[in-house]
């Protein structure tokens, strides 16, 4: 740098040093972080899941739910209030209620949940509806291939092939975690894609539409995959969810 | 009699610019950092997509006042000063009673050589993880994650330096004002800047008349 010549030059540049040391240290953070991230990940889970203050859940690190919400804010809507319209290439479109969904064949299922950022919760417990049962009972028209589902938030939606929708592993839940779903994981009623990234496991389930071909969901139309198997998909090496 | 007070030039408009620029997007990127990160403010906002963008744009934009400050001399000799660290420096971290004066203060004290230091670190660690982050096409995920991991911890920590900064600002009202207006009353850098007041403005009118 050019300095007005009769400015001594006095001291150590120290400030140079701890900066391009931080950003060595950044680098390594890069490289080997993830490792080290595993690591404590490990110690810290069991405190993170006992801990009443919640005040564990402020350092960065740790398998919890972290909240998404693309709309302005997250819709609520009480589970007597609730319906889902099934709509489209059906023989037999409709409504139903929260407790018509209550009254169906119930499935249990526990999977980890992985987000395509990155975070992963170990075994969740879910329970619900199969959707290949809903779209049975639906009676898809023969033109129909894919399926897709809009959110009340009145923004999000999501998509499926028929084949993937029917998958036993596919369900239109109503409790998470033991109890219902919460608003803000998208109750009262949310879809579970237990193989997908979390982004398919649309929250706030308003609609079920059947379609002739596959609708990109909210992520995909801004680069995310159509087919968002955990592991083989968006360029991420996860392990597989089911 | 009341004199006006004197002033002396603690900031010319390039530092006061950079200053303000490169603040207001660190700001920009906190604020979207506290939503996108924390479960209830991301509750409360929503609008995801919107808020990544304002955050990742803003982080990109930092470097560009930073960059552009170096083109004025006077700038840059802040720089130098921030950057060299005299023995002063050390005794004045040691010490106890560092503000009481007897440790002769240059233009910066050490402890704001070391915010100025471990900021522009976190700063290029942030930029650094950050662009690993969302150019998700050029690291293998193994680095991606090792980024997304660094970047929480580094964001944590220029937080708090940020807060620590934010904290001593408000309780000086003169450097807060300096940092708006350029100047600072000569009284007021001969007690804080003893050694940086004697160079711009000669040895105080105590010293003088003591030396007589």
């Amino acid at each position: 740098m050019a300095l007005d010549s009769h400015e001594p030059v006095t001291g150590a540049p120290i400030g140079r040093r701890v900066a391009l040391g931080l950003f060595g240290l950044g680098a390594l953070g890069v490289v080997a972080g993830s490792k080290v991230q595993d690591g404590l990940i490990r110690v810290l889970a069991p405190i993170q899941s006992n801990d009443p203050t919640g005040l564990s859940s402020l350092f960065p690190v740790g398998n919890t739910f972290r909240f998404y919400s693309v709309a302005s804010h997250a819709p609520k809507r009480r589970a007597e209030d609730y319906r889902l319209e099934v709509s489209g290439l059906v023989a037999r479109p409709g409504g139903l209620t929260f407790a018509d969904l209550q009254s169906m064949p119930q499935t249990e299922l526990v999977r980890d949940f992985q987000c395509v950022t990155g975070w992963r919760v170990p075994e969740v417990p879910w329970r619900g509806v199969r959707l290949s049962d809903l779209l049975d009972a639906a009676g898809p028209a023969p033109e129909a291939t894919a399926v897709r589902f809009t959110s009340f938030d009145g923004v999000y939606s999501e998509s499926l092939t028929l084949e993937q929708a029917r998958r036993p592993d596919v369900l239109v839940a109503t409790s998470l975690l033991g109890g219902p779903v919460s608003r803000y994981h998208g109750g009262p009623v949310r879809l579970f894609v237990a193989p997908m990234y979390g982004y398919k496991s649309l929250k706030w389930l308003g609609g079920i539409e059947l379609t002739a071909e596959v609708v990109p969901g909210y992520w995909e139309r801004r680069g995310y995959d159509i087919d968002a198997w955990v592991g083989d998909s968006n360029g991420r090496d996860d392990d597989a969810t089911s | 009699m009341t004199r006006p007070a004197e002033g002396v030039l603690r900031f010319g408009p390039t530092s006061r610019w950079v200053h303000a620029t490169a603040g207001t997007l660190t700001l920009a990127c906190i604020l979207t950092a506290a939503v996108l990160y924390n479960g209830s403010l991301s509750n409360l906002i929503g609008n995801r997509h919107t808020v990544r963008a304002v955050h990742v744009w803003c982080g990109f934009a930092l470097p560009v006042p930073l960059l552009l400050g170096l083109a004025s001399a006077a700038h840059r000799r802040d720089l130098h000063l921030l950057n060299r660290f005299d023995p002063h420096d050390w005794r004045w971290l040691r010490s106890r009673n560092r503000r009481d004066g007897r440790i002769p203060v240059g233009k910066f004290n050490a402890g704001q050589k070391v915010n100025a230091a471990l900021s522009a670190g976190a700063l290029a660690v942030l930029l650094l993880t950050g662009s690993v982050m969302y150019f998700t096409q050029w690291t293998p995920l193994a680095w991606r994650s090792g980024a997304t991991f660094t970047h929480d911890w580094f964001a944590l920590g220029l937080g708090l330096l940020v807060c620590g900064h934010t904290l001593y600002a408000v309780r000086s009202p003169v450097a807060l004002r300096a940092m708006r207006t350029g100047s600072v009353p000569l009284a007021w850098a001969r007690s804080e800047h003893g050694a940086w007041a004697e160079e711009v403005a000669g040895p105080s009118e105590k010293a003088v008349s003591a030396g007589e």
